[in-house]
C-alpha cells in the first residue's frame, strides 16, 4: 500500500483518480472490484489488518462457500417436494425481475427459435418449440424465493426436465445440465443433475396456464422449486449435459453455486 | 518433623489454590466461547444488514457503512461463512451450559417477584454489583432469555435458507415472509440486548474483567 501511495501524483485527489481508473474497467471487473473494496474495508475496519490480509479473506469465503455447495447437496433430499399452493395464492401481478430492465427483455421469435442440446446426450438434434409443445406437460403452484429474501408464488406449466432428459438420452452420471440464455450480457447457469432430475424440476412453456409472457422468460424458462431464482434461468437457447463446472453468470460474481431452497 | 511441615505447606498451598478457584468469576470456556460468539455475532448482524438492504421489510434499509460486504452477494458470504462459528460456539455453549450445570446455577430460578424486586432496586440505583459470581434477577431473566432469541435466530435463519430441506421448521414459523420477520425481530432484540449488555459492562469495569481475565 506504500508503494502504491509513492506512485500517485502530488495534488491528484486519490479518490478521483481511483474512480476514472474503475470507469475504464470492463462493467463485470468493475462490480467485482467494487464489492471487494467494500468488504474490504469493512474487515479492515472491523479487525485492523492490513489490506493484503483481508485478500486471502475473499479466499477463505469462497472455499466456505464451495464447502457450504457441499452441505447443500448432502442435505438435498431428492424426494422432498417444494410446497404447492391453491390458486388463490398467486401472487398478483408476479413481479419481473432481472439485471435490466423490462425493456431491454430478449425478445424472441417463436418460429426462429430452436432448443440447442449439446453435451453428453445421444441425440443431439434440437427441438422447434412446436415439438416442445407436444411433450406431456403438467403445473406446478409453488413460491419463488429470490436471492435478494423477496418471495413470490406462481403457477408454471411445462415438462419435466427428467423427462425431456430421458427422451434426448442424457448421461444422467454427468454432474451438470448447463443453460445458456437470451439475456443481454449473455445469461447463464449450471444445475447439478440431482436437482435437474428432481421431480418438480421444470421446463417451463406456461405462466397462469397462459404461454409464457416475454417478462417470465418466452419461449422457454427452467422452473426450478427447490433453488433461489437466479438458478431458474429464462430465455434459454442451450442446454448441455456436462462433466465440466462452467459457471455462471451470477455464480462467477460471488452468490453461492449451489443455492438450494 | 519435616513431613508435618510439608502437609501444612500442602494444605495451606491447596487452601490458596482453593481461594483462588472461588475467586475466578467467568470459567475460561465461559470467557473463550463469549467473545467468539460476540465476533460471530457483529459479522452475522452487519452481513445479516447487507442481505436486508437487498429486499428491505420496512421503510427503511441499513447505512452501508455499518454493512459487510459491500454488496448483496458479499454480505451472503460472509453471512453463510459466520453462520458456521456462530452454531458451533453456540451449541458448545448450550452443550457446556447443561452439562457443568451453569444455567441451572447462574440462572434459575427466574421468579417473578425477585425480578420486579430487582428492576425496582436498578432502577433506584440501589442495586448491589458486590457479587459478581451471582446473577440479579435482571440478570437471570436478560441472559436467559437472549440464549432462547439466539436459538430462534438460527431456527428462523434455518428455516429461511432452507424452506424446501427444512420445510418443516419453515411452517412453524408459519411459512417462509412470517420467518423472515421472526429473524428480523430476533436480529432486533440482539442488537438491542448488545447495547444495553455493553453500556452497563463499561458501568461495571469489573464484570468487563471478569470476562477478559476471568476475576
Amino acid at each position: 500500500m506504500g508503494r502504491l501511495r509513492n506512485l500517485l501524483i502530488p495534488g491528484v485527489d486519490k479518490s478521483l483518480l481511483l474512480k476514472d481508473a474503475v470507469k475504464t474497467m470492463p462493467d463485470l471487473t468493475r462490480r467485482r472490484f467494487i464489492s471487494g473494496g467494500a468488504s474490504l474495508g469493512a474487515l479492515t475496519l472491523l479487525t485492523g489488518c492490513d489490506v493484503t490480509d483481508s485478500f486471502s479473506a475473499e479466499e477463505m469465503l469462497k472455499q466456505v462457500s464451495k464447502f457450504n455447495d457441499g452441505v447443500q447437496a448432502w442435505m438435498f433430499n431428492p424426494d422432498a417436494m417444494a410446497p404447492t399452493f391453491p390458486e388463490s395464492a398467486i401472487t398478483k401481478p408476479f413481479p419481473f425481475n432481472a439485471y435490466y430492465s423490462l425493456d431491454e427483455a430478449p425478445e424472441i421469435e417463436a418460429k426462429d427459435w430452436k432448443l440447442e442440446v449439446r453435451g453428453l446426450v445421444e441425440n443431439k438434434k434440437s427441438w422447434t418449440l412446436e415439438e416442445l409443445y407436444k411433450l406431456p406437460q403438467v403445473k406446478q403452484v409453488t413460491r419463488h424465493i429470490c436471492v435478494e429474501g423477496w418471495s413470490a408464488i406462481g403457477s408454471w406449466t411445462g415438462t419435466p426436465l427428467r423427462d425431456f432428459l430421458k427422451i434426448v438420452g442424457a448421461d444422467t452420471r454427468a454432474k451438470y445440465v448447463w443453460f445458456q440464455c437470451a439475456d443481454k450480457d449473455g445469461y447463464n447457469s449450471p444445475l447439478d443433475m440431482r436437482s435437474a432430475l428432481h421431480a418438480q424440476t421444470q421446463m417451463t412453456f406456461k405462466f397462469g396456464d397462459e404461454i409464457l409472457p416475454r417478462a417470465y422468460g418466452f419461449p422457454m424458462k427452467i422452473r426450478v422449486p427447490t433453488k433461489l431464482g437466479f438458478k431458474n434461468p429464462k430465455y434459454v437457447l442451450s442446454m448441455e449435459v456436462t462433466n465440466d463446472y462452467k459457471g455462471g453468470f451470477w455464480e462467477d460474481q460471488g452468490y453461492n453455486s449451489f443455492s438450494g431452497s | 518433623m519435616s513431613s508435618i511441615a510439608a502437609s501444612d505447606e500442602q494444605a495451606s498451598t491447596k487452601a490458596a489454590a482453593k481461594a483462588t478457584r472461588a475467586k475466578v468469576i467467568q470459567p475460561a470456556w465461559v470467557r473463550a466461547l463469549h467473545w467468539t460468539n460476540a465476533f460471530a455475532m457483529v459479522l452475522m448482524i452487519m452481513s445479516g444488514w447487507q442481505i436486508y438492504n437487498a429486499s428491505p421489510l420496512f421503510g427503511f434499509t441499513f447505512s452501508s457503512s455499518i454493512t459487510l460486504g459491500g454488496w448483496l452477494g458479499g454480505g451472503l458470504l460472509w453471512h453463510f461463512a459466520a453462520m458456521w462459528l456462530l452454531m458451533v460456539n453456540g451449541l458448545i455453549y448450550l452443550a457446556l451450559g447443561l452439562a457443568t450445570g451453569r444455567f441451572r446455577k447462574k440462572l434459575l430460578p427466574i421468579t417473578r417477584e425477585g425480578v420486579l424486586a430487582d428492576t425496582k432496586a436498578a432502577l433506584t440505583g440501589k442495586l448491589s454489583h458486590e457479587d459478581l459470581t451471582k446473577y440479579n434477577y435482571v440478570q437471570k431473566l436478560l441472559y436467559a432469555g437472549i440464549i432462547v432469541v439466539g436459538i430462534v435466530i438460527v431456527l428462523s435463519g434455518l428455516a429461511i435458507w432452507k424452506p424446501v430441506q427444512l420445510q418443516y421448521l419453515t411452517a412453524m414459523f408459519g411459512g417462509y415472509e412470517a420467518a423472515r420477520y421472526v429473524h428480523f425481530f430476533c436480529m432486533a432484540a440482539i442488537v438491542a440486548f448488545m447495547v444495553v449488555h455493553v453500556v452497563l459492562a463499561l458501568l461495571v469495569p469489573k464484570s468487563l474483567r471478569a470476562m477478559i481475565v476471568g476475576r
